[in-house]
C-alpha cells in the first residue's frame, strides 16, 4: 500500500519535471520558432523534406533552360521528344531498350554501378526514358504547385471574407461553394480538359486551381468564424483597425496553421488528380507527357517492359508520400496539445530526478 | 425539425440547379457535338447533321436549351420524368438504369471491406498508440493514400491474376515463401498483441511456426486446386468465432452468451451435411432465403433456453455469431466449387480474370459455379478499391478513438472499475462510431458515381463508363443525367449524415438548436 502511494508520488513528480522540460524548451520563443522547432524534430517529415527538395532539384536541372538569348545546359543529354536509336546490346532477347542503370556496386558481379546511356531505359520508339520521366515530373509538379497556390489563395479570401463578414456575403459565397462541391473535380477536369487539353499545361493547371478551393474555404470560413468572436479582433477593431487590416494581420496569422496543413493535402490530392486526368486523356496529352500519360501509354508492356512502368509511378509515389509525411509534420507542430514524446534517456533521467526528490521528502 | 430539413432540401434544389446549370454550360460550350461528323467524308452527311442538330436541338443557345432540359427533369414532378435522349437514341434513364446494379456491385462489397477493415485496424493502432505497429500502419495508410490507383490495378493484374493463375496450375509454395509468410506473420502477431520482451517473443514463435506449418500443409496436400475446410474444420473455426464474437460482444464471464454461441458452433456441425444437401439439391432462391431466415429465427431463440433475464445482449451475440458461422458455410460450399469451376471450359484453370464483370463463355445454370464466377471477377477491383478507401478509415477511426479516449466519461467508466473490455467497446467504441457513421453515408453514396478509373481499367459498364462516353461524344443529355443523380446523391448524403449525427448524438442539435 505505501509502495504503491510512494509509486504515485513519484509518477506525479516525473511528469511535473516533464512539464518543466517542456516550459524550459520553450522559453522566450516565439510561436513560430516553436512551431519550427517542432516541425524539425518530426523524423518522417524531415526526410520527407529532404526527399522532396532533392527529388524537385534533380527533376528541374536535368533538362535545359532557355532565358533570352542564353541557354543554361542541363545535366542530362537528351531531350525527352528526341528519337534516338534503340539499344539491344546488354539486353535480355527480344527485349529492345532495356534500363541501363546498375546499382550493384562492381564487387558482386563486376560490373560496377553506373547510369550509362539510358538509365531508366528507351520506350518502344526510342524515346530516352529518363528525360520523359523527367518531363512529366516537371508537368506533374508544375500543375500540383499552381493548384496549390491558385486553389490556396481563392480559398483563402472566400473562406476568410464569408467568415468575417457574415450576414448576406457568407450565404452567398457558401451556396457558390456548393455548387463548385456539387461538381467533382474530376468532372470538370475531364470537360475541359478533353476539350481544351491541347491548350497545354499552363491552362489546365490554372483550370483545375480555380475549381480546388472549395474544402479550404470552408475551413477558413470555420476558423474565421471562431476567431471573430476573440478579444484580440474586438480589441483591433476598437483600436480603429480596418477590416482589412483585422482580417490580414489579426486573425489570418491566428488560422495559419490549419491553412497551410490543408493546402499540402490539398497540393498531395493534386498531383494524384492530375495524373489520374492525364491517365484517362483528359489532362496533359501529346506530345506532352506528364507521369500519368507515361503510365496510361506504357500501362500494357508491363510484361515485357516493365521499367516503363515502375519509374513513372515510383515518382508519382515518392511526391506524395513525401507531401503527406509533411502535411503530417505541420499539423503536429501547429497542434499546441501536441507534445513531443520525451526520450527515453529524458524520461528515465527525469523519473531519477523525481526519486530522489520523493526520497528526501 | 421539419422546417429545417424543408429549408435543406429547398437549399439542396438551389444548389443543384445552380451546377446543372453550369455544367450544362461549361460542357456545351466546351465542344462541338457534330465536330466527327463535320470531317467525315459519308454521303449522307448533310442529312445526318440536321437529324442530329433537330434531335439534339442544336441550334437553340446552351443556356437556353438547359430549360428545355430542366423542363423534361421538372415534369418528373408530375409523374413522367424526361432525362432527354442519348446521342445513338437511347433514352438516358434506360441507360443509367442498367449502370447502376454494376456500379452496386462493383463498389459495395469493397466499401464494406474497407470499412470493416478500416475500422478494425483503425482501432487497434490507436490502443497500441505510439507502438511499432502504430508506426507501421501510419506509414501503410500514407503510402496507400498516394498510391495512383490506375498504377495499383496494373500491380494487381500482374501478381494477383496472372502469376496466381501459374501458381494455381502448379500449387506447391516454395519453402522461401514460406519462410517470408511465416516471419511476417509472426512480425504481424507479435505487434498487434504486443507486451513484455518475452511474451513478443513467444507471440512471434507461435505465429510464425504455426503459419509454416499451415502453409507447408497447404502446399503438400494441394489445397489450393481443391479447397475447402470439411466438417471438422469449419467445426474449430466456428468455435473460434464463438469465443470471439462473445468475448468482444459480452465478455467470456457471461456464460449464458458462450452457451448461445457454442450451440450455435454445434448446430453448424450438425447441420452440415444438411446443408450441402440444400445448397446442392436446389438453384431456387427461394430455398436460400428460406435458409436465411431460419438461421436468424434458430439464433435469436436459442438464448431464450440459456437465460430469462437481460436477454438483449445475449441474443445479439447469438445472431451475430450464428451469421458469420452461416457465412463460414457459404464460403465453404464456394471452396467446394472451386475446382468444377475451374475445370470448366470456360475458365480452364486460369480462374482469376484481369477484366471484365462475367465469363461470357460460361454456361448459365449452376447457380453457384456462376456465383463463384461473379465473386471472382469482383476479386481484382474490389482489392483495388479497397487498397484506395482503406487508409482513410484507418486515419479517421484512429483519430477519432483517440479523441474520445482522452474524454472525461472514458475516465469516469474506469474510475468505477469497469473492465478495460467494457470501456472500450461500450463506452469508446461507441461513441467514435458517431462521426465514422457520417462519414461512412457520404462515402457509400459519393461512390455510387462510379469509380470512373476502376471501371476503365477493369472494363466495368457502370456509372463510371456512361460518364466517359457521355465527355468523349459530346453527350450532353447522357452526362447531365449521370451528372443530376452523383449530384443529388452527394448533396443528400450531408443532409443524411447531419440528420443521422443530430439523431446518434444529443449533444448536438444541428436542426432545432441553429437559428
Amino acid at each position: 500500500m505505501i509502495f504503491k502511494r510512494k509509486q504515485k508520488v513519484v509518477e506525479n513528480l516525473a511528469e511535473a519535471n516533464e512539464n518543466a522540460i517542456f516550459n524550459k524548451e520553450t522559453e522566450g520563443l516565439s510561436q513560430g520558432q516553436i512551431v519550427f522547432r517542432r516541425f524539425v524534430r518530426h523524423k518522417a517529415a524531415m526526410i520527407s523534406v529532404f526527399v522532396l527538395f532533392s527529388l524537385i532539384m534533380i527533376v528541374f536541372t536535368s533538362s535545359g533552360v532557355k532565358i533570352g538569348p542564353f541557354t543554361i545546359p542541363g545535366w542530362w543529354q537528351y531531350k525527352f521528344d528526341q528519337l534516338l536509336d534503340l539499344r539491344t546490346e546488354g539486353c535480355p532477347p527480344g527485349v529492345v531498350g532495356c534500363p541501363t542503370l546498375d546499382m550493384v556496386p562492381s564487387f558482386i558481379d563486376g560490373t560496377g554501378m553506373g547510369l550509362g546511356m539510358h538509365p531508366f531505359g528507351q520506350d518502344d520508339i526510342g524515346h530516352d526514358y529518363l528525360s520523359m520521366v523527367m518531363r512529366g515530373a516537371q508537368r506533374s509538379i508544375y500543375v500540383m504547385v499552381v493548384i496549390g497556390f491558385l486553389g490556396g489563395s481563392i480559398g483563402i479570401v472566400v473562406g476568410s471574407i464569408s467568415g468575417y463578414f457574415r450576414g448576406w456575403v457568407d450565404a452567398l459565397l457558401m451556396r457558390l461553394t456548393d455548387f463548385v462541391i456539387t461538381i467533382p473535380t474530376i468532372i470538370i477536369g475531364s470537360v475541359v480538359g478533353y476539350h481544351f487539353g491541347n491548350l497545354g499545361v499552363g491552362f489546365l493547371a490554372f483550370y483545375l486551381g480555380i475549381f480546388a478551393w472549395t474544402g479550404l474555404s470552408r475551413l477558413v470560413r470555420g476558423e474565421f468564424l471562431k476567431l471573430r468572436e476573440m478579444e484580440f479582433v474586438d480589441a483591433a477593431r476598437v483600436a480603429g483597425a480596418s477590416n482589412r487590416r483585422i482580417i490580414f494581420k489579426h486573425i489570418l496569422p491566428n488560422a495559419v496553421g490549419i491553412i497551410i496543413v490543408s493546402i499540402t493535402l490539398l497540393m498531395s490530392g493534386a498531383i494524384l488528380l492530375e495524373t489520374a486526368l492525364s491517365y484517362l486523356g483528359f489532362g496533359v496529352v501529346a506530345p506532352d507527357v506528364s507521369l500519368g500519360s507515361l503510365i496510361s501509354q506504357f500501362q500494357d508492356s508491363f510484361t515485357i517492359r516493365p521499367w516503363l512502368f515502375w519509374w513513372p509511378g515510383l515518382f508519382i509515389i515518392t511526391i506524395a508520400l513525401s507531401i503527406n509525411f509533411i502535411g503530417d509534420g505541420l499539423r503536429d507542430a501547429f497542434d499546441p496539445r501536441q507534445r513531443r514524446r520525451l526520450g527515453k534517456k529524458e524520461k528515465a533521467a527525469s523519473r531519477d530526478q523525481a526519486k530522489i526528490a520523493a526520497a528526501s521528502n | 425539425m421539419f422546417a429545417y430539413i424543408v429549408r435543406r432540401l429547398g437549399i439542396i434544389v438551389v444548389t443543384l440547379f445552380g451546377s446543372s446549370f453550369l455544367l450544362y454550360n461549361l460542357a456545351a460550350l466546351s465542344g462541338d457535338p457534330l465536330e466527327a461528323l463535320r470531317t467525315s467524308r459519308e454521303p449522307n452527311v448533310q442529312q445526318q447533321i440536321i437529324a442530329l442538330t433537330r434531335q439534339l436541338q442544336l441550334d437553340v443557345p446552351p443556356p437556353i436549351r438547359y430549360f428545355y432540359w430542366l423542363k423534361g427533369i421538372l415534369s418528373g414532378l408530375v409523374g413522367h420524368i424526361d432525362f432527354g435522349m442519348t446521342r445513338t437514341g437511347h433514352p438516358v434513364v434506360d441507360q443509367i438504369a442498367l449502370a447502376i446494379p454494376t456500379t452496386l456491385r462493383l463498389v459495395s462489397g469493397a466499401t464494406v471491406l474497407a470499412i470493416v477493415f478500416g475500422i478494425s485496424i483503425g482501432i487497434i493502432t490507436a490502443l497500441r498508440q505510439y507502438s511499432r505497429f502504430d508506426y507501421a500502419m501510419t506509414f501503410v495508410s500514407f503510402l496507400l493514400f498516394s498510391l495512383p490507383i490506375f498504377w495499383v490495378a496494373v500491380l494487381l493484374k500482374e501478381y494477383l491474376a496472372i502469376q496466381f493463375n501459374d501458381f494455381l496450375g502448379e500449387p506447391t509454395i516454395t519453402p522461401q515463401w514460406i519462410f517470408f509468410a511465416s516471419v511476417f506473420s509472426g512480425i504481424f502477431w507479435a505487434a498487434i498483441i504486443s507486451g513484455s520482451r518475452a511474451r513478443v517473443f513467444a507471440i512471434f514463435g507461435i505465429a510464425g511456426t504455426s503459419t509454416a506449418a499451415l502453409l507447408s500443409i497447404l502446399s503438400a496436400t494441394k489445397w489450393f486446386a481443391n479447397p475447402g475446410f470439411g466438417p471438422i474444420v469449419l467445426f474449430g473455426l466456428a468455435i473460434g468465432i464463438a469465443f470471439g464474437v462473445t468475448y468482444l460482444s459480452t465478455g467470456l464471464g457471461n456464460s449464458a452468451a458462450l452457451k448461445s454461441a457454442l450451440t450455435m458452433a454445434v448446430l453448424t456441425l450438425i447441420l452440415y451435411y444438411p446443408n450441402q444437401w440444400l445448397f446442392g439439391v436446389s438453384n431456387k432462391k427461394l430455398v436460400y432465403v428460406l435458409m436465411i431466415v431460419t438461421l436468424f429465427v434458430v439464433s435469436g431463440l436459442v438464448p431464450m433456453l440459456f437465460s430469462k433475464i437481460d436477454r438483449g445482449p445475449i441474443i445479439r451475440t447469438s445472431i451475430l455469431a450464428a451469421f458469420l458461422m452461416g457465412l463460414l458455410t457459404v464460403i465453404d460450399k464456394l471452396m467446394q466449387t472451386w475446382k468444377p469451376y475451374m475445370e470448366t471450359d470456360a475458365v480452364y484453370f486460369r480462374p482469376v480474370p484481369t477484366i471484365g464483370q462475367v465469363n461470357p463463355l460460361l454456361e448459365p445454370g449452376n447457380f453457384w459455379i456462376n456465383f463463384l464466377d461473379i465473386l471472382v471477377h469482383l476479386f481484382l477491383p474490389t482489392t483495388a478499391l479497397l487498397l484506395i478507401s482503406f487508409a482513410g478509415y484507418v486515419r479517421f477511426s484512429r483519430g477519432t478513438l483517440l479523441e474520445v479516449l482522452n474524454q472525461d466519461y472514458i475516465r469516469t467508466a474506469r474510475a468505477k472499475g469497469l473492465t478495460e473490455r467494457t470501456v472500450i467497446m461500450r463506452h469508446a467504441f461507441r461513441n467514435t462510431m458517431i462521426p465514422l457513421t457520417t462519414i461512412m453515408v457520404v462515402d457509400i453514396m459519393s461512390v455510387i458515381g462510379g469509380a470512373i478509373i476502376t471501371e476503365r481499367i477493369f472494363g466495368w459498364i457502370g456509372m463510371g463508363t456512361l460518364f466517359n462516353q457521355a465527355i468523349g461524344s459530346f453527350d450532353l443529355n447522357l452526362l447531365m443525367g449521370v451528372f443530376l443523380l452523383t449530384g443529388f446523391l452527394g448533396v443528400s448524403a450531408n443532409l443524411v449524415a447531419d440528420l443521422l449525427y443530430s439523431t446518434l448524438d444529443p449533444r448536438v442539435r444541428s436542426g432545432a438548436g441553429k437559428k
